[in-house]
């Protein structure tokens, strides 16, 4: 929960009155405060230098070094003072954190040292404000891509396969990184080299060799040596086909294979052959075929997978498709305008080359573009004149979209690196923001299991409610009168989903089903997890909602840095613990919402919830603490 | 091409107009800036002893350094302690209840003279204090609508997530026993008489009443 709101707890409190007049129970009675509450000026010397604060300010965060009990640690006795020795510099955004309750990040400042800093005094960089967030990041990004640079080329694709990786996962390995094996590597340049023999015979087919005895004409090589280079162009193509049904083989999806770029464009390379083979040698068709060979030089197109700056110059056409549209667009609309007004200016001229508007399309886009072949030239006055404008105009429309097209790709380039990080950032954003929610419902949950909510004497309470600060006291004691208030009580999602459906199916069948599950409960949490799996099979139209509470629990355990212990952990944003404990509170509040049935019946099942509740309690307690409470909590 | 350009001077022109208006409002906001009277005063007119006064004020200073809170504030405020379901429209009446000035902010002194009197009034005091919070029209009766409204808001911050669920008009259920319980000339509204008088006949709300007493 935020600092700040630990400030407004007194005034959520005053305001509770407002609900007394409607409460149809008594409130509960609220947490006693043991220590004294009197504020006062703490000294705090960071390798010499001296800073005071508020004894308040630090405890806005009690889960960080300075607002918990584990800086006394540090309590220096003769000088009266929390000794730190650590960066001067860095405390002081550590304590404006405290004070401000946003983190900012000093740009100065090496990110590694600042991390460190913050690992420290228990502070998460997830809090840094918005203001300096991209900053960070960013400064984050580059400082990990600098130091994985070295490793990453040995590690990122090359890391060794599983020993029971399948022919078809192995040969894609060896496809998509072809250092990971001398096999692959010995395939990538055979295939390289044989599309750079493709093509350099297509172009030299086509240049005219010394004519053979008995004739002058210059002939074409390809027509001389037309047995070489056709053995040449089928070796080829038997190579490449049999490179591409490879890779058909060993993908993992076909279809996207299918529908790949560079699948199409291998398959472009070596239809044109095919196709030669299956048409008849007809003279009508044979024409049309020879167009097709020139499909034949996309095979350069294939240098793609072998050149990594090919590949970043199609992204960037990709990038700036829109950009390109533009100028494209602008280009036509002035070609079509000129080529009109010229073809109507040179109408009466002679023996004009304007013959037509579309053939003025020509001279308009050679004018424009400051080509000027000359082979088209105006001979009217207006002509010229109208010519002279087109020459002008078409510098500036040119010259104009093309620096906008270059700066545009760096911003596009930018701004969709941005999106994706803003994006990537919003989800994990929510997600926090949704267990920070959750933590805080689950958190009172886990309370009221823990009997923290007894109304009677209170000197037996369990070891885990010990760690909670007197505001975690106090606002769960809120709760609780809201709770009272309205007569009903906070569950959560899966628990509400449950009784939802067992309220459609019969509680009774249900009932049954809990109480024969529950007779054999045994003492870890992990077998009453799997229990709770198989319970949930047989209602099975809540396992989507337990999915999905499960994905953003591992979501959250991976967030979990490495240092921090389990029953230490600290940071409740990062609680390990609460995670076990929000399974197990689910888990208890469920089976205890599930036997009890609405007002109708409320002798039936009196004598059936203690038997549960005193079954999970006891197995749990002895697990967490040595304290045996039974208690009826949701009666 | 002319069209191309026409149309880029026309936005250039649509976008120059706003900025001028909003150089004015920056500088309203910044001016906005309210002190408190002086330590003794308010000392001298709630029932907290100076220390209090100070904790309370570093604290409103700090989340408010402009010195008022607004109700957006507010209700972001109250949003946090009640994650669970929307807590905006008490919220509301809550604001309302505490801006005695009517004027849409909440200065220091008028945070802490509603808290001296929910923390330490006389139950007289409390009570009516809690009358004006349902008085939402402030016409010195609390009818069913309003109380409705109320308990509404109440229930909203719930959440939906509740055991047992929130089936059928349970606020409304909850009114109908209210005004059983408070209006008892059945005139349909509960004035201010009726209300203290039936709440100090009930000894469960005394009760609730006297635990919230030393929540500072």
């Amino acid at each position: 929960m935020a600092a700040g709101v630990a400030t407004w707890m007194p005034f959520a409190r005053a305001a509770a009155v407002g609900w007394l007049p409607l409460a149809q129970k008594t409130m509960p009675k609220p947490p006693v405060d043991k220590k004294s509450r009197s504020d006062e000026i703490l000294f705090v010397n960071v390798s010499g230098l001296r800073f005071q604060t508020w004894k308040n300010t630090l405890d806005r965060y009690p889960d960080t070094l300075l607002g918990s009990s584990e800086k006394e640690f540090f309590y220096n006795e003769e000088t009266q003072e929390y000794f730190f020795d650590r960066d001067p510099e860095m405390f002081r955004h550590i304590l404006n954190f405290f004070r401000t309750g946003k983190l900012h990040y000093p740009r100065h400042e090496c990110i590694q040292a600042f991390e460190e800093e913050l690992a420290f005094y228990g502070i998460i960089p997830e809090i840094i404000g918005d203001c300096c967030m991209e900053e960070y990041r960013d400064r984050k990004k580059e400082n990990q891509e600098r130091l994985a640079e070295d490793t990453e080329a040995e590690n990122a694709g090359d890391a060794p396969l599983p020993p029971d990786a399948t022919l078809r996962e192995r040969l894609w390995r060896a496809f998509e990184n072809p250092h990971t094996s001398t096999m692959a590597l010995v395939f990538y340049y055979v295939t390289g080299f044989f599309i750079a023999v493709s093509v350099i015979a297509n172009v030299v087919e086509t240049v005219p060799c010394r004519p053979i005895k008995g004739s002058i004409k210059d002939l074409p090589c390809g027509e001389k040596f037309s047995v070489a280079f056709s053995c040449l162009d089928t070796a080829c193509v038997l190579i490449f086909s049999f490179e591409y049904l490879m890779r058909l083989y060993a993908a993992p999806s076909r279809c996207d294979f299918a529908r790949s770029v560079m699948s199409v464009i291998d398959v472009v390379a070596i239809l044109p052959f095919y196709i030669g083979l299956v048409m008849p040698e007809n003279e009508e068709v044979s024409g049309a075929f020879v167009t097709l060979r020139v499909f034949r030089v996309f095979r350069i197109f294939k240098f793609s997978r072998h050149s990594q700056g090919l590949r970043i110059l199609g992204c960037t056409l990709q990038a700036c498709a829109s950009e390109l549209g533009f100028l494209l667009f602008s280009l036509t609309m002035a070609v079509i305008i000129f080529a009109t007004v010229m073809f109507y200016a040179e109408k009466g001229t002679k023996g004009t080359t304007f013959s037509s508007i579309p053939a003025s399309f020509w001279y308009t886009i050679v004018t424009m573009t400051t080509l000027g072949y000359g082979d088209m030239v105006p001979d009217s006055i207006a002509g010229k004149i109208f010519g002279s404008i087109c020459s002008l105009s078409g510098v500036l429309v040119i010259a104009l979209p093309v620096p906008v097209i270059v700066s545009n790709f760096a911003r596009i380039y930018h701004q969709n690196q941005r999106a994706d990080k803003m994006r990537a950032q919003q989800k994990v954003r929510q997600a926090r923001i949704r267990m920070a929610k959750k933590g805080a419902t689950n958190a009172f949950l886990q309370h009221k299991e823990d009997g923290g909510l007894q109304d009677g004497d209170s000197d037996s309470t369990p070891l885990c409610v010990k760690n909670r600060s007197a505001f975690e006291h106090q606002h769960h004691h809120l709760l609780h009168c809201l709770e009272k208030t309205t007569n009903h009580e906070f569950t959560d999602e899966v628990t509400y989903s449950e009784v939802c459906v067992t309220d459609s199916v019969g509680f009774r069948t249900s009932r049954s089903t809990s109480l024969s599950s529950q007779q054999g409960a045994t003492t870890t949490c992990c077998s009453r997890r799997a229990k709770r799996r198989a319970f949930r099979l047989a209602n099975s139209t809540v396992s989507v909602s337990r999915g999905s509470v499960q994905e953003l629990d591992t979501l959250h355990i991976t967030k979990t840095p490495a240092g921090t212990q389990y029953p230490q952990s600290r940071s409740s944003l990062n609680a390990r613990t609460e995670d076990l404990k929000l399974n197990c509170a689910d888990y208890t509040a469920a089976i205890i919402s599930i036997p009890t049935p609405p007002a109708n019946t409320p002798d039936e099942s009196l004598p059936n919830s203690p038997a549960i509740p005193g079954i999970l309690r006891n197995s749990r307690s002895s697990t967490y603490n040595t304290q045996e409470t039974v208690k009826i909590s949701s009666l | 091409m002319g069209a191309v350009v026409g149309t880029l001077t026309m936005q250039t022109k649509q976008r120059r107009r706003p900025s001028r208006d909003k150089i004015d409002d920056e500088l309203e906001m910044t001016m906005v800036c309210h002190r408190p009277e002086g330590l003794e005063q308010l000392e001298a007119q709630t029932n907290f002893t100076k220390r209090e006064l100070q904790i309370l004020y570093r604290g409103f200073k700090n989340e408010c350094p402009s010195g008022v809170v607004d109700e957006e504030t507010f209700k972001h405020i109250y949003a946090q302690f009640f994650p669970h379901g929307d807590a905006s429209t008490y919220a509301h009446y809550l604001f309302n209840a505490f801006d005695t000035t009517n004027n849409g902010s909440i200065k220091f002194e008028e945070f802490v003279m509603g808290l001296s009197t929910l923390l330490r009034g006389t139950m007289r005091e409390k009570l009516e204090w809690t009358f004006h919070l349902y008085d939402i029209n402030n016409d010195g009766y609390i009818n069913r609508e309003e109380m409705t409204e109320i308990v509404r808001a109440i229930y909203d911050m719930m959440g939906k997530y509740t055991y047992p669920a929130l089936k059928g008009d349970v606020p409304k259920q909850h009114v109908d026993a209210f005004f059983q319980k408070m209006d008892k000339n059945k005139a349909g509204v509960v004035t201010l008489e009726e209300f203290i008088v039936a709440c100090q006949e009930d000894e469960m709300m005394m009760r609730s009443m006297q635990l919230f007493e030393n929540v500072m």
